[in-house]
């Protein structure tokens, strides 16, 4: 889950990470009065959006009087950001953050991620702040500089140290304020159940001070049950409102851009049934996992759900039983059709356990659902009827 | 003769009550697997399934002997299960549960390294020597004994594979669901060093994944290790990137982890790819010249 920068500045400022100050304005609120309150001239102003990219798309700008603030401000609330990992729908402004601004004089890059390889928090830092990191990792990997945590030892003054010298900091002052921000990030990391701390640019100010001009937080959804104050900064209007309707049924989908509506069970698998789908020479209209531990009803709320979809044309059901048994499948798509009508095609692909018991309650059951034996049976007939 | 398990492994089951490991640790028993007692906090000194129910791990090795304990127990409390079956010096530990805190797993993983015990997920679907033993959630009827290794990051897609295999006139020596998330137990490197060393497997299918560069690690790997031939399918050749795709270690970020990527690490490596799941099974019965 993301939240936005906002919202994950509060969180630093709780744990005492240095930010600049700023105020929040939402829609609704009166941007005149808002302005008036404030007490400086110059101010940056960003759209909150979950999406990067902002800089470039006229996300963040600067207001230098009290008339430029008001303008700026109004034009974003309200509005759509696209930015170039948005779509090209954007995504609604619906809060602005006003900033003060800042004397830059060294930009880095720092984040804290958990890396798969070691299995490891780790920090890693970049001189060369401000830009895209896949793009420093491409361009220069050697000035990237990464520190593994070790759960037990925790952040180890050595590993300050190689990352204070990695980044050219000048001072003991400077050791001693990236030591304090970087267990306090860490600390940050841990106990909220972070996948992802990312700062960029971390700045060096005028004044020799360490500040976080950007935050960018991404939380572990499987642990979200345990981070309730997290979960409710979930902001809908950043989702795709599809996605999200899934979501509130507890199916695991994503929407995309094809005529195929895909239900299967396993992740992996149901990867591999978009794959087939394309590689048959159709296009999928979602990714759609319902799950190992899945119930009757849930099958039926998959597949209303993905009918539900007027891009849909075909559907494609991809199920290898395993703790899924076929049978509660097939039952559940035969309660969904209870209660809608059926206009597409349903191909449907039995395996494993109770496959037979399945087919069979499906044999014969209504002119639109159609029987496949083999993976790429199944694919052809799911493109062949969406195109017909 | 497979690898990690065989007939003789005695098996232990954490959360054999509920209503998961109840449906599995049966299927299990009936399959031929050594399920020797399971294990349920607060529930010690009953009987389920004719086996004896202890409240600890550590009290059911009092009384059994076990080789490995497979794990059923909701997502919270996973971390702290394995971490029991791991304290008590089961050799074998198949965690099953989805949804575990990747920050749970990061201290599992610092413990493991520090342990003899091997892990299997979480996440996972579990492992099988067919006609020998069976741990986990896989539909044991599905498998015969033979000699192609399996090795996968999903769940069902391994069962696809096996499918294959069957289909193509041949059996599994023994089938490992190494699990889908990013910070998880075995990995593909130490399953094909197994498989490599293991008599009964003369051909091994890699099933990987988007997300990650584990598949690429295991390609050098292959290169310089493996004499067995090898065919790999990736999942998500079609994934938008920025989605995470179900699993939680499934997504293609910062360019990197792309199924285009890993098809090429293997290839480079000599491994035979297969671009659809379909031909899976084709691939490898023509490399084995059934």
């Amino acid at each position: 889950m993301n939240i936005h920068e906002y919202q994950a500045k509060a969180i630093f400022s709780r744990f005492g990470i240095p930010v600049l100050g700023s105020h929040v304005i939402q829609s609704g609120d009166d941007v005149e009065s808002f302005c008036e309150s404030l007490d400086r001239q110059a101010w940056v102003v960003k759209a909150q959006v979950h999406a990067g990219g902002r800089g470039k798309a006229g996300g963040i700008v600067l207001a230098e009087s009290k008339q430029d603030l008001v303008s700026s401000i109004s034009s974003m609330l309200g509005s759509r950001l696209v930015t170039k990992q948005t779509g090209e729908d954007g995504l609604p402004i619906h809060a602005v953050l006003v900033e003060e601004t800042a004397q830059v004089s060294r930009e880095f890059y720092l984040a804290l991620l958990v890396d798969r390889e070691t299995g490891k928090v780790a920090i890693i830092a970049s001189a060369e702040g401000g830009m895209d990191i896949e793009q420093i990792a491409q361009q220069m990997p050697e000035k990237i500089i990464t520190q593994f945590i070790h759960p037990a030892a925790g952040l180890q003054p050595n590993q300050v140290r190689e990352i204070a010298y990695a980044l050219g900091l000048e001072n003991k002052r400077q050791f001693q304020q990236l030591q304090d921000i970087l267990s306090k990030l860490l600390k940050l990391f841990v106990s909220h159940d972070c996948s992802l701390v990312e700062i960029n640019p971390f700045i060096v100010e005028r004044n020799g001070n360490l500040v976080a001009l950007d935050a960018k937080i991404s939380f572990d959804d499987s642990a979200l049950y345990r981070q309730q104050d997290i979960a409710d900064l979930h902001d809908v209007t950043q989702e795709n409102s599809y996605e999200e309707g899934a979501r509130e049924l507890g199916l695991n989908y994503i929407k995309l851009n094809g005529n195929i509506g895909c239900i299967v069970n396993g992740a992996g698998l149901a990867m591999a049934t978009m794959d087939l789908v394309k590689h048959q020479g159709g296009e999928p209209a979602n990714f759609l996992d319902i799950g190992g531990g899945t119930t009757q009803e849930k099958v039926a709320q998959a597949f209303k759900f993905v009918i539900s979809d007027g891009n849909v044309k075909s559907v494609f059901i991809n199920i290898f039983g395993g703790i899924v048994r076929c049978d509660l499948t097939a039952q559940g798509i035969l309660d969904a059709l209870q209660e809608v009508r059926l206009q597409v095609p349903v191909i449907v692909l039995l395996q494993g356990t109770n496959a037979t018991e399945g087919r069979r309650l499906l044999e014969d059951h209504h002119k639109n659902i159609c029987l496949a034996t083999t993976l790429v049976e199944g694919a052809q007939q799911a493109v062949t009827l969406a195109n017909a | 003769m497979g690898v990690l398990i065989d007939k003789s492994t005695k098996v232990l089951c954490q959360g054999i009550t509920g209503r998961q490991g109840t449906f599995h640790t049966r299927q299990a028993i009936a399959y031929g697997s050594q399920m020797v007692a399971g294990i349920t906090p607060g529930r010690g000194g009953t009987t389920h399934l004719g086996l004896p129910v202890y409240n600890t791990v550590g009290q059911a090795l009092r009384d059994h002997e076990a080789d490995a304990s497979v794990i059923y127990v909701p997502a919270g409390f996973a971390a702290d299960a394995i971490l029991e079956a791991v304290y008590a010096g089961i050799k074998l530990v198949v965690c099953i549960t989805e949804g575990v805190p990747t920050l749970d797993m990061v201290k599992v993983k610092a413990v493991l390294n520090d342990s003899d015990s091997l892990l299997l997920g979480p996440n996972c679907p579990g492992v099988i020597t067919p006609g020998a033993c069976k741990i986990g959630i896989m539909p044991g009827d599905i498998h015969c004994p033979g000699n192609v290794g399996i090795v996968s990051r999903s769940g069902t897609l391994t069962y696809v594979a096996v499918n294959q295999t069957v289909q193509h006139g041949m059996g599994q020596s023994t089938c490992i669901g190494i699990g889908g998330d990013p910070v998880h137990g075995l990995g593909f490197i130490e399953c094909l060093e197994m498989f490599e060393q293991d008599d009964a497997t003369e051909g091994i299918i890699m099933v990987g994944e988007i997300g990650g560069t584990a598949e690429e690690a295991a390609a050098e790997y292959i290169q310089e290790k493996v004499s067995k031939p090898v065919v790999a399918y990736i999942a998500g050749i079609t994934a938008p990137s920025g989605k995470r795709m179900g699993h939680a270690g499934a997504i293609i970020s910062g360019g990197k982890g792309t199924a285009q990527q890993k098809y090429q690490a293997l290839e480079n490596a000599g491994v035979v790819t297969s671009h659809t799941p379909a031909d899976i099974g084709v691939q490898m019965s023509k490399l084995l010249a059934v």
